[in-house]
Parts: structure tokens; sequence; C-alpha cells
């Protein structure tokens, strides 16, 4: 198959995916309501400690927002597997891993910018001063595509299981880590005064990384969970 | 077996060759060559009848324009409810919109399986001069089934599975 029809294909999976995400506005708002909340919660029960606020407000954020994007994770092929168009997609004249990375890229769309919009509004909360909020915003740009990214493979290999929802906690959150440390290092190195940089390297290479390899193995999960 | 013949399952022993060449040397080319349609038709609730048909021929590299979708739903007897989202749409008529993708694929092997399940007789009739036209046209379908598809051209092999 010719690259422009490849890239057409990738397209329409994306514009599908926002269309249906758009349809069921419900999921994408409950997960946005999950991130807000556990946040939230956390100035309320510690009291107004500002220093100690705004210390563990990175960390908080991140976990948070790793929180609600396992919420996600399970809705990304579910879908399409019980309706059977999952078993189409396979059956295309595509390569599979362009269907998965169209269904990454809509995944972080949906599920994951939302949630980088707000988290400056979340961090007002905590008392960060203006540039820690924006590099919170840029920590979260640069980390949010792997969750995607490594969250595919945790969902194409659970996918059709009981239980799954679990399963994919125990899958993929310890594969996070790596993101956590470092986008939540950037953010807590600011507030200490050093200088963020190496840990946003760090994260873009992390980045770099998972796109590279997570489409494919999630593909490689597909094919297994559909046989 | 059709989802051997399609590749979804490997088989236990021996292989599915295409024009002599194994299906999974083939990859993704074997699927310009070859159509499947399960009995989990793939139409989304959420989407119109004009965007699934469109959507689902898209995934194939295969863009049609929304006029061209509106007619191809008009001659699968769905004229009025192209707009509609399809869980609006009964069984029998979500069937139709998934069979529509057929009319428009341009494949050479149809690979069916229990397409014939919730449609009324006037479907099953349209079904039947689909895959007549398709083998008039040198096409091959494999047609899984318990009714019996009263095809009047076209030779027709029939394997009786023992399951």
């Amino acid at each position: 198959m010719s690259a422009p029809s490849s890239l057409s294909m990738f397209r329409w999976i994306v514009w599908r995916d926002l269309i249906l995400a758009w349809r069921r506005r419900a999921n994408v708002l409950s997960t946005v309501f999950f991130f807000v909340i556990v946040v939230s919660l956390f100035p309320l029960g510690i009291g107004p400690e500002t220093q100690l606020l705004r210390l563990i407000a990175p960390g908080v954020v991140w976990v948070a927002a790793l929180l609600a994007s396992m919420l996600s994770l399970g809705r990304m092929f579910e879908n399409d597997y019980q309706d059977g168009t999952l078993e189409q997609m396979l059956l295309t004249p595509q390569p599979l891993y362009l269907v998965v990375l169209g269904k990454i890229v809509a995944h972080w769309l949906v599920a994951e910018i939302p949630l980088v919009l707000i988290a400056p509004l979340l961090g007002m909360q905590f008392g960060l001063s203006r540039d820690t909020l924006l590099l919170l915003f840029v920590t979260l740009l640069l980390g949010t595509p792997v969750l995607s990214l490594i969250g595919s493979v945790g969902a194409a290999l659970t996918l059709g299981l009981r239980g799954s929802g679990v399963l994919i906690s125990i899958l993929v959150l310890p594969l996070y880590i790596p993101v956590l440390i470092f986008g939540a290092g950037a953010v807590e190195a600011s507030i200490m005064g050093s200088s963020p940089q190496s840990h946003l390297y760090l994260l873009g290479a992390v980045g770099l990384l998972s796109l590279t390899f997570a489409p494919w193995a999630a593909a490689a999960g597909l094919r297994i969970s559909l046989e | 077996m059709l989802r051997i013949l399609c590749g979804l399952l490997a088989p236990a022993e021996g292989e599915v060759r295409w024009q002599s060449a194994n299906i999974h040397s083939l990859g993704e080319d074997y699927f310009n060559f070859a159509t499947y349609l399960g009995h989990r038709h793939g139409i989304k609730d959420e989407l119109t009848g004009i965007e699934n048909l469109r959507i689902a021929n898209a995934l194939n590299g295969l863009e049609i324009s929304e006029e061209r979708a509106l007619s191809v739903l008009r001659t699968m007897g769905l004229g009025g409810r192209e707009n509609l989202p399809a869980r609006l749409l009964s069984e029998g008529q979500r069937r139709r919109v998934a069979l529509a993708r057929l009319v428009v694929c341009g494949t050479t092997l149809w690979l069916l399986d229990e397409v014939l399940t919730s449609l009324d007789k006037a479907a099953v009739a349209l079904i039947r001069s689909l895959i007549e036209e398709h083998l008039a046209k040198g096409g091959i379908a494999m047609v899984a089934t318990h009714q019996e598809l009263e095809l009047k051209s076209g030779s027709i092999q029939r394997l009786e599975l023992a399951t």
C-alpha cells in the first residue's frame, strides 16, 4: 500500500475515535473529574501548610494523572473488540502498528490533553508560582504521550480478560515509574531552585523510546489477544 | 475455518496460500484481495450509517465520498435512515450497513461468516444478488451459513464440515 493511503487511514482512525469520544462525552468527563477530585483531596487532607503543599504538589499532580489515565486505558481497545471493529482493523491492508498508533494518538488527545490543560489550575491550590505551573504543564505535555503509549501495550495484552481493569494497573503502573520520576522530578528541581533541564531531556528520551517500541508491542499484543 | 482463512487464527497444521503464496508472508497485502465479514459486524452504535460505511472503507485504504456512501446505503435498502446513529437501527438494518462494505470493497475473495442471520427475506435476496454479481465478475465468495443460499449462477462447491 502506498504511503498516502496509510496516512489517510491514520487520519481516519484518529478522526473516528475523536467522534466516538465526543458522542460518549461522559467517559471523558469522568476521567477529568477523577483527576480534579484526587488532586483536590490533598490540600483538604493536609491542611493549609503552604510549605509542605508546595513540596508535594508535583508528585501529587503526577500520581493523580497516572491514576486518571489508568481509568481510560481499559476503553482504548475494549469497545472495538466487543463489536468486531478490531477484527476488521487487523484485516486491513495497512500495517497494524499504524492503526494502533492512530488509536494511541486519539487516546492522548481525548484522555490526556484535558488533564494537561487543567493541571495548572489545580496546581494553584498548592500555592505554586507561575513559572512552576508552566513547568508542570510542560512536563505533563511531554510525559502524557508516554502514558498513552505504554498503556496501549497493557490494554492490548489484557484485552477480553476478566478483571482486566486491575490487571492493567498491575502491568502498566510499574512501567510508568520512570515518567513519574522525571516528570515530578523536573518540577521539584525547579521548586528547589536547580535547573529542570536534565529531567526534561530524560523525559523526552523515555518518550522517544516508547514511541519506537510501544506501537509494535501493542500490535503484537492485539494479535495474541484476538487469536 | 473462515477465521483461519483470513489469518486471524493460525491453522493447527498446514498453511493457507493465496495465489501460491503463504498468507502470513503476504501480510497486509493479502487484504487487498480478501474481505472478511464476521458475525460481529463492527458497526459502531454512535456513528451513523454513512460514517460507519465511510470509515470501514477508509480503513481498507478506500476513501469514498459522502454521495457514494449515500447511494450504496440506498441500494442496500436503508434509504431515509442513512443519518441515524446505528444504535437506533434494528439488528437486520445494521447488518445491511455492514454488508454495504462488500459493494464498495472491490476485493476478489469474500469470506462471509453467518451473514444471513437476522436478515429478512428481502435482504437475503439482496445478498444473493450481490454474491451472484460478484461471482459474475470473477470473484470468489466463501460463505458459512445455516440457511440455504440459492445461488442461480456461478459454480458452487459445497463443504459440509463436521463439528
